[in-house]
């Protein structure tokens, strides 16, 4: 048994060490918001934030969790910065698939809590270990622009 | 369109009370052709199917007011979401705000209405429903006025509908209020649709009704689908396409934690275990021997040397006109290229996965599916089942582009065979490297032209040899595409090309190796390699003629109204022929594909031999825009995906093996790389054509001409890599 705060709460699970945390999520816990694309490190479906970095948690094993906080997808709309984003993600109508999309979210509401006015330059530094295979790049960015002014 | 639709005659009608309350509305079509797999009687035809219950229906209105729009294809980010229940809506005059989308089952009401399959496909979805959704819409409205009629006491003529309500002078009844009486009444026999000046919602931009859940993360998709006593399955598969099990031990895998059984299937071996990772590390302690087969020695260099000898003799003819030899002993100057295409994975977001539940007289499958209708009938053979006890649950997909239709039924046949063998639900899942190395790629082509051209450089004899494998070959689709040992798909937008057909002295012939790689369409099909091949070589031409490129393709294409206009269209928007910033190029391509028109203009510059694509304009005529918004998102995720296929993506084989494995080594494109896109509606009321394709394949042609125009060098061979460095 190990113990995981999960979206502020203190979860029991039962899960091996080397588990990532990706699979602790998906088919533990069933939250299933979070995506698997890669397993790898490769494609960012699988973002979710660790003390409120965002991380690949596809290749970040359950045990560097421990003592430290998750958030995922399912927990964005508590979180202003991630409301701001989910509400520009609607307004542009950004998703198509919508596999990519929560990693998307993740990373781009993690970029605009650590960058209030992220430069097309820091989009494309914070946002190219996401892959969206529908190509919604353009709509991501326009998103991010416009819950970066309506933050401000 | 305004004269009254006799539904009666083309499709069967009912309506019919719902048991838990309500009006459904369902069709089908009895005389549409069916295609059925080998060994699947077509004993559950449409006359049985119109005695379905409930769940096979378009369209529901219930008691609460919510119009629930079932859809027979498949939403995989192209918005039919979205589109379809626009139909309904503007028929039936819905309140858009009480609209809810559900996935169809696999059932004969939901066959194509031209392609006589359950399926979504070949950019189809809208036009093809365009009359069936709203005829739903216009029926179920027709009803729910008479039952308003009936309930006032007034005509039904009199009888107004605005979002969601009958209106007869100052009264007013919500349409869950006549839900139930409506479903007492006969049917009528014809109904009148809307004209297009009277379209509120037709044409509309429209938010994506899946774009809340898409958002918050609850939509479900395949990979997201759970229910107590679902196992997850990995197999094991031979690393040679056409190899199979020798041997294996699983003593390893089994005693991995959570791993409960190793089972061998047609395709491998599976492991069998609580969860993905589990199943993972399981499968990867598995120690299997293979039986590689005849493709051991599988090399891509070798292949297209092979294809490149295939080429140097005339294949089977797929257009033919006039005299090319006289023509070209005549002409002032021959043009001789040679383009190479590689291999592509679609690699959808979310790797394949289907889940199966198999009791005594029935299986349940929940997948993210194109094609429920081969799917169904392959579990239904493999479990000696007939159809209609085969029940497929539709999620989400995350992506298709081709890969979740196969006719082979490949990743839902595996899943129902772990099933069986496991005798415990299971989800089968594959890993990205499964997805990367798993085929049903689109497939390898090589092309070689000589063209000759006269003394103001245009063409008067086109010789044109395409040699690759067929898509259709081995299909329920054969019969129909497949002519005279043609595959229509190999020479799609070459054997009916403007260029060619306009070139009085032609011949297009076409090889067909069967070399032993699965393969399948890939976003846009033949046009995704036809078109990179077409364009080039126009634009070769062009620069052989000493013309402008685009004043050439005018000059070539001036009977054709409907690539001109979008031609044009780009070419204003893009500042055709004014100055760009030091070091920017411009190219230009244009093709028709599944019905639409579309020309892309690219903006490219090229430092130390890397290319960086910064625009893209790009002018689409499509005939009608249902939902314009979506129209600009499918453009910009062609030109995405085209993108990544020009710049980096290649499926390469070495020792029979493919090389690539994730998107380390399968690139696709990033934020980082994305230019600015910028898309054009042609407006006009032509015939209706697709929009999931069409904006794909002028995408590579129209950046590497702007790669011409930078630095001189033609690129001939995709994906354009390192070759400049
Ligand atoms: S699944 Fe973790 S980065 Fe791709
Ligand atoms: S929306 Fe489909 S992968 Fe991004």
């Amino acid at each position: 048994m190990i113990t995981l705060n999960i979206n502020g709460k203190d979860v029991q699970l039962d899960a091996p060490d080397d588990m990532p945390i990706l699979w602790a999520l998906r088919d533990v816990v069933h939250l299933t918001g979070t995506k698997f694309g890669c397993g790898m490190a490769q494609c960012g479906a699988c973002t979710v934030h660790l003390d409120g970095q965002a991380i690949r948690s596809c290749v970040t094993p359950v045990t560097a969790a421990v003592g430290k906080k998750i958030t995922t997808i399912e927990h964005m709309q508590n979180d202003k910065v991630g409301q701001a984003v989910q509400a520009a993600w609607s307004a542009v109508d950004v998703v198509q698939c919508g596999y990519c999309q929560s990693g998307q979210i993740m990373a781009a509401t993690a970029l605009l809590t650590s960058n209030k006015k992220p430069t097309d330059d820091d989009i494309d530094a914070a946002m190219s270990g996401n892959i969206c295979r529908c190509g919604t790049y353009p709509r991501i960015r326009a998103a991010i622009h416009e819950a970066a002014n309506k933050l401000a | 369109m305004n004269s009254p639709l006799n539904i009666s005659r083309r499709t069967f009608i009912k309506a019919t009370a719902l048991a838990v309350g309500g009006l459904v509305i369902a069709f089908s079509i009895p005389n549409a052709k069916r295609f059925l797999l080998p060994g699947i009687s077509d004993a559950n035809a449409s006359e049985e199917a119109s005695k379905l219950p409930t769940p096979n229906a378009f369209l529901r209105v219930g008691t609460d007011n919510t119009i629930t729009v079932m859809l027979a294809h498949s939403e995989m980010g192209q918005s039919i979401w979205t589109t379809l229940p626009m139909l309904i809506a503007e028929e039936l005059d819905a309140d858009w705000s009480k609209i809810k989308v559900m996935h169809a089952p696999a059932a004969p009401e939901y066959i194509h209405t031209a392609y006589g399959i359950q399926i979504t496909g070949g950019s189809s979805t809208t036009w093809s429903e365009f009359d069936r959704y709203r005829q739903a819409g216009a029926l179920t409205r027709a009803l729910l006025v008479n039952a308003a009629a009936k309930k006032l006491g007034v005509a039904a003529e009199s009888i107004k509908t605005e979002n969601g309500f009958a209106i007869s002078g100052d009264k007013k009844i919500s349409y869950g209020d006549l839900a139930e009486a409506a479903a007492k009444l006969e049917t009528p026999k014809a109904v009148t649709l809307k004209e297009p000046k009277d379209w509120k919602i037709i044409g509309k931009a429209t938010k994506r009704l899946d774009g809340p859940e898409k958002i918050n993360g609850t939509a479900i998709f395949g990979q997201d689908v759970h229910f107590d006593g679902l196992m997850t399955a990995m197999v094991a598969r031979s690393p040679v396409f056409g190899g199979s099990v020798k041997s294996f031990d699983a003593s390893a895998a089994k005693k991995i934690k959570g791993v409960h059984q190793v089972v061998q299937v047609p395709t491998g071996v599976a492991v069998i275990a609580d969860n993905y990772w589990a199943a993972k590390q399981g499968r990867d302690a598995l120690k299997v021997e293979w039986n590689l087969g005849p493709n051991a020695g599988l090399d891509s260099k070798a292949l297209v040397s092979e294809y490149r000898k295939m080429a140097a003799t005339q294949g089977l003819p797929a257009a033919k006109a006039g005299d090319i030899k006289t023509a070209a002993s005549k002409a002032t100057k021959i043009i001789e290229a040679e383009y190479v295409l590689p291999y592509l994975a679609h690699s959808p977001m979310e790797p394949l996965n289907c889940s199966v539940r198999i009791s005594q007289d029935s299986c349940e499958i929940w997948t993210g599916t194109q094609m429920q209708g081969t799917d169904q009938q392959a579990a239904a053979k493999i479990l000696g089942l007939k159809p209609e006890q085969v029940k497929i649950h539709t999620l989400f997909l995350g992506g298709g582009f081709g890969r979740r239709a196969n006719p082979a039924a490949d990743f839902v046949s595996e899943a129902v065979q772990v099933a069986k063998a496991a005798g415990v639900p299971v989800k089968t899942v594959w890993s990205r490297e499964d997805d990367v190395k798993g085929g049903y790629y689109r497939p390898m082509y090589l092309h070689q032209a000589k063209i000759a051209v006269d003394a103001k450089g245009l063409p008067v004899a086109w010789e044109h040899t395409a040699v690759g494998q067929s898509i259709m070959l081995g299909t329920p689709f054969e019969a129909f595409q497949i002519k005279d040992g043609v595959d229509a798909t190999s020479v799609e937008g070459v054997a009916d090309s403007p260029y060619i057909k306009g070139t009085p002295n032609h011949l297009v012939s076409l090889h067909t190796p069967k070399t032993g790689v699965p393969v399948l369409w890939w976003r846009s099909v033949g046009h995704s390699h036809s078109a990179f091949v077409m364009e080039s070589l126009v634009d070769e031409l062009a620069h052989a003629a000493g013309k402008d490129s685009l004043e050439y393709r005018r000059a070539l294409l001036n009977d054709h109204p409907r690539h001109l206009a979008t031609l044009n269209l780009a070419a204003e928007k893009a500042s055709w022929g004014k100055p760009l910033p030091k070091g920017v190029f411009r190219g230009i391509a244009v093709h028709e594909s599944f019905g639409s028109f579309v020309t892309q203009v690219a903006e490219v510059s090229v430092n130390k031999g890397e290319v960086k694509v910064h625009r893209m304009v790009c002018a689409i005529d499509c005939g009608l825009s249902v939902n314009p918004d979506s129209l600009k998102a499918q453009m910009e995720s062609c030109i995405s995906f085209g993108l990544g296929a020009a710049m980096q993506s290649e499926i390469t084989f070495k020792d029979g093996m493919v090389e690539q494995s994730n998107f380390h080594d399968y690139k696709v494109m990033r934020m980082a790389d994305m230019p600015k896109v910028e898309v054009y509606i042609v407006q006009n009321t032509e015939k209706m054509g697709g929009v999931g394709e069409p904006g794909l394949p002028p995408v590579a042609p129209a950046v590497t001409n702007a790669v011409f125009a930078a630095t001189g060098k033609r690129i001939r061979t995709l994906p354009i890599g390192n070759q400049l460095a």
